[in-house]
């Protein structure tokens, strides 16, 4: 029985090269060149999967990527593929697939019961019903999710590997049927440099199931010939299963190329699939046209497919899908299809919608020995897991009635033609304009946008000859936009299809033996279920515009995104409103032309390339000594270096005291460094800080504050004066970025006379912030230079070598203690680290992390910007009243202290917290109210910003900011924790450590 | 006819050709007391409210295309309300309230989802913002959980919590979740016209009429109409109605964009949020997985962004989420936000007497609707700001006096 | 996805350059002197036109200049960049 519908020979399949597949665990044959589809039609194999909402068998229905039925769980586990179309799946030996949304077999499907509930699940029901009890949605909820979706997600990570690529051309050509390879060989020829991609693994297009003539030779010939030109062209590029999926402004296309999904076991070195980012300068749209289904009852059978399809499952894979077949049509075109399969010896019977057909077609049909019923319609369908009958009955003149009796036949095969549809959908997504067409009852490009062909059926020209003189033209003359000149011959002189598609006779849909709106099933959309009577009842209901009934009936929203649907629902609209078509309108149709792999969006930006790592020159010392890191930005920077399996509160306490007593050392590299020159620095340094910054002595360092315009707080650091008109200004590590695109913004936009340079130079020096009581007598062990506090008093700056390397050393503290901060160029970072740790040994110099900064900063009150501010504190909010110069006539942030809010008495205020039970460490985060209820709600009048356990003081203190704290030092309040428990603690000046500065200072 | 699943049987003996117009299409009047431009879902519910609340009559919703055409229709439905700020969190959590029984009171299943929302920590300064949020929230009398690591594991199947940027906890509101966006629109406005709203569509409004510095009614390409009082819901277009009545707004219009995957089976149970990671997903009822993407930061009124926006949030999603990579992006859209500098919306008077205006919700106005209905439907049906929306006046960008959510928490929405 | 030329290194894809929005909004010359409303005016008020807009872009991943862009906000075509120095051009290119 294997291959029982494989004919002998014909189609590009390898006879020689049999391949087993396995699908819903049973084991077939196919050959190389199947696909899926072609494979399981060759053996008789026709019910693939169930639809979304009935649980309706379905079969294939096309041989392309508008397949709306036949999609399959393809592979296991890791690699496992939802929803993938069994039309475009590439046949490959050990290929598993299985049927989805069904349960336990897609031939016995228990969800298949919806189909018999079907009469009161129309479109919409769900907005209906499921109200009652008012909470019991999530209950209801539960079971439809489980109903709906329709394959499964892997379990696992995805072992395959993704590729992007950017790619620039004079000219793009989307799709590679005759058209597309017209224009591409015009466009070569001319010297342009051409780019043109095919969604199909065989370049050609639909011809290749044909027996037209191109300049008397077969087509298929030609476009061995043709591609083979272009193949051999060096300023060509030729991409076959890559399909171009959005088309963005400025000629920007994304496409995306099956690289190794297609090939048996990828263990390769190749990615599976490669994501194009391509710019053209002219693009060709060459897509050519989709074949639209007849509404008609019982459409959606297995046994029921395009008849475009059964003629490329005929000529390209060999597959004869039926053997007594019957052709539903309303064009000529169809009757193809019907010679191919009766050469291949079918028995084939044409159900006509036409009254009169041509002559020519009578003439075909007799000597070809086709059975015809002209003016007849299929009424119903027969059949439960595959179309076994149909029932026809001929139709009136004016198609709105029967005439005679009804007539059950039988078929294996129901082939349908209802015209065609130009594959617009591109087109559109680059803001095309489409007009309706009454000769092709289709939408058609109307107007273009800039730099843009459409050609052949693509753009609603079925006259194969006309279409490829004008592909012709459409090359060079893009070609020629961009620059390619080159008089080239017309190579196009004859071409010719047998029957060809000029116009059909279309109705809404197909009259059947009950109403179409009382329960018949005249299916549009076939993976969403929506029928002719779920259109119906969105108008009725009021659901009028095209985008109304698609989002209440659902119809054009599946996966192939109404490819083959939303014409035909268009159609019955215009007959229900009684307007044409084109008033109707369409919706948008929104990219990604086909379903898009996210792997291959995110590329490589995943594992260990999701975001860079920014490490400074010491980072491999930090690592060694067990540091744990915190991530700040992008920096890894040590969080604390726990010794001997101490937990992090030890390794902290532990740190602090080290930093208080002896000496401390934390990598400060990251902090933010911007170097700035020029003549006019020190005015630009007025106006960016708040305080004043002329008369700085060089050598002199200034703690300065920014605020933004809206005179909030941004951003705070130490800059110093390094010569005339030289200043090293430092940022927090996180706002680096930030501050730089600042300066440049008021430099570039505002201040344009100004003559001042900027320069990150974060990267460059690597920063050692040594502090402790013992601090000077290690720096001194390493410098020649005298280092007292005469010679380098606090806020000063001294250039000096440190262990042989000129460095710049900064006596500036943030803990409070005696402090240099050492700055070495970067690639001598590490060396001077070593060389550090090595003297500090007899000081027991300690490593320190930012949890322990943040600690010793705190004791002393130091803000930190971000964490004890969020873009809604002033400087007077952080009582720093006293950097905010009075005298200056402006700087940035200044004249928003004065608006009412900014400068209103009871904002909340920066304070410190005593916990009264000298115990509890506050939860940072956490807020103050000023009466405890047993329950929420609670009046809050602040939040706690910073929170520690000091070790110095032996107690836990905090910085909070606090609603009009100024004026309340000394009062108690209440912090209410999540566990309902309230802790007291007493509102304080935030500075709680060594007040006068000594420490730092001497 | 009430909508019920008896009825739903019932009908289902007649083919269901016995059910009425959700909402007609009226002819557009000479004169209504109020005119609520914006056929959104924050327009419909202000109309519905200000009839059934203040027994106001004569209303009609003007819409220059298809009701719930605009964001309501293209957002990626999430509803929250931990926001930071008393004067936010007290207008989100009305909405929550309201939205826990919307379905009901409007009689049209908006399939409110309350499945959990997860705003996820990554680094010790996450966990700062969402403790305080917690904190904050928690005192309100909003749902909050501060969880740790190991708990948003437990909870969150085939997360990745060793990435690039290691999960350190999350903040869980259990009350947020999702709803049927469309259903809202429509819901409302069948709710509305039960109560004598005219839902005119396809009228768009050209002109405002204003005299003496009072508003008299408006030019509409369906013709003249005059209003007691006129209330501007357009998100998307707010400046350009502003512009219409002569004053301008502290505001900017920005593509913001989202895509759906191709339906799968139920993965994801709830809804995920983080900042460092940059990714914003839960899945649908229909099985598709929804992930919202960045705004572009250029004005732009095309409903269409750059494609970097959807690249930049794939590393992400994938990041996150590594099962994830094989699934398929089914489509993407934009809609166009209107963005304040302080990320909170503006409600309550304009320059122009009994001219209101409701704008500026930003990336964060699906999940305001019903809050930002009902307490628009106030201001304008007694002419003051109502509580709710004094903070949220233009006149702070005068005094200060924002609701700094943007700089606050970073927090996306 | 635009393409956009940047005054000083040429034509670039729009992921090189970063959008600061609206252009030609001076600072006031001294802010002591406007008042609240100006000053608010000055900060927040954009003019968010559904035409043309002008605006100012940088060139982040190059030249990292600011300069400014004549676009227009439905087409989202770029009708004219421009350094920062120079005056405002007309509105006529519509």
């Amino acid at each position: 029985m294997f291959n029982r519908n494989r004919l002998i020979s014909g189609g590009s399949i390898d006879r020689n090269k049999p391949i087993n597949f396995k699908f819903n665990g049973q084991t077939f044959k196919g050959y190389e060149g199947d696909t899926l589809a072609s494979a399981l039609l060759a053996n008789d194999v026709h019910l693939i999967g169930r639809s979304f909402k009935y649980h309706r068998p379905r079969g294939i229905l096309t041989s392309g990527s508008e397949e709306p039925n036949a999609l399959v769980q393809l592979n296991k586990e890791s690699r496992t593929e939802p929803n993938a179309r069994a039309t475009e799946i590439e046949l490959y030996e050990g290929l598993e697939a299985s049927s989805q949304n069904c349960w336990p077999s897609v031939k016995y499907d228990i969800g298949a019961l919806n189909n018999l509930f079907s009469r009161i699940l129309p479109a919409g029901f769900y907005y209906k019903t499921f109200m009652w009890p008012p909470s019991a949605w999530m209950f209801y909820e539960y079971f439809i999710r489980r109903a709906a979706g329709l394959g499964e997600a892997p379990k696992e990570k995805n072992p395959d590997r993704y590729e992007q690529k950017f790619f620039y051309c004079d000219v793009m050509v989307v799709g590679a049927g005759v058209t597309g390879l017209t224009a591409a060989l015009a466009a070569a020829r001319s010297g342009a440099n051409v780019l043109i991609v095919d969604e199909k693994p065989e370049m050609g297009g639909y011809l290749l199931s044909s027996k037209a003539k191109i300049n008397n030779m077969d087509a298929k010939e030609w476009i061995k010939e043709t591609l083979s030109e272009l193949n051999s062209l060096s300023n060509v590029t030729v991409l076959n299963r890559t399909t171009a999926t959005g088309y963005y402004d400025y000629n920007y296309i994304t496409a995306l190329q099956k690289v190794t999904n297609h090939i048996e076991n990828s263990n390769s070195k190749l990615p599976r699939e490669r994501f194009w980012r391509i710019r053209s300068k002219e693009v060709i749209l060459a897509q050519g046209a989709f074949e639209r289904p007849l509404v008609f009852s019982g459409n959606d059978r297995p046994g029921i497919m395009m008849a475009s399809a059964a003629q490329v499952f005929i000529s390209q894979y060999g597959v004869l899908p039926g053997n007594s077949i019957t052709l539903f049509t309303n064009n000529d075109h169809a009757y193809t299809v019907a010679v191919e399969a009766i050469s291949k010896g079918a028995k084939v019977v044409v159900i006509d919608l036409r009254s009169n057909v041509s002559n020519e077609i009578t003439k075909l049909c007799e000597q070809n020995k086709i059975e015809t019923y002209n003016s007849h319609a299929v009424t119903s369908t027969h059949g439960s897991k595959k179309v076994n009958a149909i029932t026809l009955q001929e139709l009136s003149n004016d198609k709105q009635s029967f005439v005679g009796d009804a007539v059950t036949i039988n078929t294996d095969l129901l082939l349908m033609s209802g015209g065609w549809n130009p594959a617009v959908q591109l087109f559109s997504q680059s803001r095309g304009k489409l007009k309706y067409d009454d000769q092709i009852s289709s939408f058609i490009p109307d107007v273009l946008v800039d730099n843009q062909y459409v050609i052949g059926t693509n753009n609603g020209n079925f006259n194969l000859k006309q279409s490829l003189i004008d592909s012709l033209n459409a090359g060079i003359s893009a070609a020629k936009e961009t620059g390619n000149k080159k008089d080239i011959e017309e190579f196009i002189s004859e071409a010719s299809e047998p029957q060809e598609f000029t116009t059909s006779e279309v109705v809404p849909y197909v009259l059947g033996s009950k109403p179409v709106t009382h329960g018949s099933k005249h299916f549009i959309d076939f993976q969403n279920d929506v029928t002719a009577s779920d259109i119906f009842l969105a108008q009725r209901e009021g659901y009028i515009s095209v985008e109304h009934t698609k989002r209440y009936t659902t119809t054009g929203m599946a996966t192939d995104q109404g490819k083959t649907s939303n014409v035909n629902a268009l159609a019955i609209m215009s007959h229900i409103q009684k307007k044409p078509v084109g008033e109707v309108g369409h919706t948008t149709f929104r990219p990604p032309y086909v379903p898009q792999t996210f792997g291959a969006m995110a590329g490589r930006n995943v594992d260990q390339f999701f975001d860079p790592q920014r490490l400074t020159a010491v980072h491999q010392w930090h690592k060694d000594n067990g540091a744990v890191f915190e991530d700040v930005g992008q920096w890894k920077r040590p969080y604390f270096y726990p010794k001997n399996k101490e937990n992090m509160k030890d390794a902290v306490n532990r740190e602090c005291l080290a930093a208080r007593n002896s000496v401390g050392i934390l990598d400060a590299s990251t902090l933010g460094k911007i170097d700035i020159q020029g003549p006019d620095a020190a005015k630009f340094l007025n106006l960016i800080y708040t305080n004043a910054w002329s008369k700085l002595e060089i050598g002199a360092c200034r703690y300065g504050l920014m605020c933004n315009e809206h005179g909030m707080v941004f951003d705070d650091g130490v800059t110093t004066r390094i010569g005339e008109n030289h200043y090293h200004m430092t940022t927090t590590s996180g706002g680096a970025a930030r501050v730089m695109s600042w300066l440049e913004e008021f430099l570039q936009t505002e201040w344009l006379d100004m003559k001042v340079y900027c320069t990150s130079v974060t990267e460059q020096w690597t920063v050692l912030s040594i502090c402790g009581p013992k601090s000077r007598e290690l720096l001194a062990s390493l410098t020649d230079e005298n280092i007292d506090n005469t010679n380098l008093p606090y806020m000063r700056m001294r250039p000096i070598k440190v262990c042989g390397i000129e460095a710049r050393v900064f006596r500036i503290s943030f803990t409070g203690e005696l402090s240099f901060e050492i700055n070495v160029p970067a690639r001598y970072g590490k060396f001077v680290w070593d060389k550090v740790m090595e003297a500090g040994k007899q000081y027991k110099i300690t490593p320190y992390g930012t949890e322990t900064m943040h600690v010793l900063r705190a004791e002393k009150g130091f803000i930190i910007v971000g964490q004890d501010t969020d873009g809604s504190a002033t400087p007077s909010d952080l009582n720093m009243d006293w950097i905010v110069s009075k005298k200056k006539e402006d700087f940035l942030g200044k004249r928003s202290f004065v608006r009412s809010d900014t400068a209103r008495e009871n904002r909340k205020h920066l304070v410190g917290l005593l916990v009264n039970d000298k115990k509890t460490v506050l939860p940072e985060g956490s807020h103050i109210v000023d009466e405890a209820n047993k329950k929420p709600p609670m009046k809050m009048s602040g939040h706690i910003t910073s929170s520690y356990h000091s070790p110095t003081l032996g107690y836990p203190i905090a910085m909070a900011m606090l609603k009009n704290g100024k004026n309340r030092h000394g009062e108690i309040v209440l912090i209410p924790l999540m566990n309902g428990k309230v802790i007291e603690a007493t509102v304080t000046d935030s500075v709680f450590y060594d007040k006068e500065g000594a420490r730092q200072n001497d | 006819m009430k909508y019920s699943l008896l009825n739903l049987v019932r009908n289902s003996f007649s083919y269901h050709e016995n059910w009425q117009e959700a909402w007609s299409s009226p002819e557009l009047k000479k004169e209504y007391d109020i005119i609520i431009v914006g056929g959104g879902g924050h327009g419909l519910g202000t109309a519905y409210y200000l009839a059934k609340e203040f027994g106001l009559k004569n209303i009609a919703v003007l819409e220059k295309g298809w009701i719930g055409g605009g964001n309501t229709g293209r957002n990626t439905t999430i509803i929250r309300s931990n926001y930071l700020w008393d004067e936010s969190a007290a207008l989100y959590n009305h909405a929550v309230n309201l939205w826990e029984g919307l379905s009901s009171e409007l009689n049209y299943n908006v399939m409110f989802s309350q499945r959990g929302l997860f705003h996820l920590a990554h680094t010790v300064h996450d966990m700062q913002e969402i403790t305080r949020r917690g904190y904050s929230n928690h005192l309100n009398g909003i749902d909050a959980e501060i969880l740790d690591k190991e708990q948003v594991l437990k909870k969150i199947p085939y997360i990745n919590g060793d990435g690039r940027y290691p999960i350190m906890g999350a903040l869980l509101q259990r009350r947020g979740g999702t709803a049927r966006h469309d259903a809202v629109a429509w819901g409302y406005a069948r709710a509305a016209e039960n109560l004598g709203v005219d839902i005119i569509q396809n009228c768009e409004v050209k002109g405002i009429n204003i005299t003496n510095g009072t508003v008299t009614g408006l030019e509409t390409t369906r013709g003249s109409v005059k209003a007691k009082k006129v209330g501007l819901v357009p998100a998307g277009h707010s400046s350009v109605l502003a512009n219409m009545a002569g004053f301008h707004l502290p505001i900017n219009s920005v593509p913001l964009q989202a895509l759906v995957s191709e339906p799968i089976k139920p993965i994801l149970d709830c809804v995920i949020m983080s900042n460092a990671v940059h990714v914003y997903v839960s899945q649908s009822d229909k099985g598709e997985i929804v992930v919202g993407a960045g705004s572009d930061a250029y004005n732009s009124y095309s409903q269409r962004g750059s494609f970097d926006m959807i690249e930049h949030i794939m590393g992400p999603l994938v990041e996150l989420f590594p099962i994830f990579s094989r699934l398929k992006m089914l489509r993407q859209w934009g809609g166009i936000v209107d963005v304040t500098p302080d990320r909170s919306p503006i409600i309550g008077k304009t320059p122009v007497e009994n001219l209101f205006i409701n704008c500026g919700w930003g990336t964060g106005g699906f999940k305001a609707t019903p809050g930002s209905a009902h307490t628009f439907a106030e201001t304008v049906a007694t002419g003051e700001p109502s509580k709710m929306a004094a903070p949220f006046s233009i006149d702070r960008h005068y005094s200060g006096a924002l609701v700094d959510e943007a700089a606050a928490a970073a927090v996306a929405h | 996805m635009f393409v956009i030329k940047c005054p000083y290194c040429g034509e670039r894809d729009q992921t090189e350059f970063s959008c600061h929005g609206e252009s030609h909004i001076a600072r006031p010359e001294n802010p002591n002197e406007v008042n609240d409303k100006e000053w608010g005016e000055y900060l927040f008020f954009r003019s968010n036109p559904k035409g043309i807009h002008y605006e100012r872009w940088t060139h982040d991943h190059g030249c990292r200049q600011w300069f400014n862009v004549k676009r227009h906000t439905v087409t989202d075509k770029i009708i004219q960049t421009y350094t920062m120095g120079e005056s405002k051009p007309e509105d006529n290119n519509v």
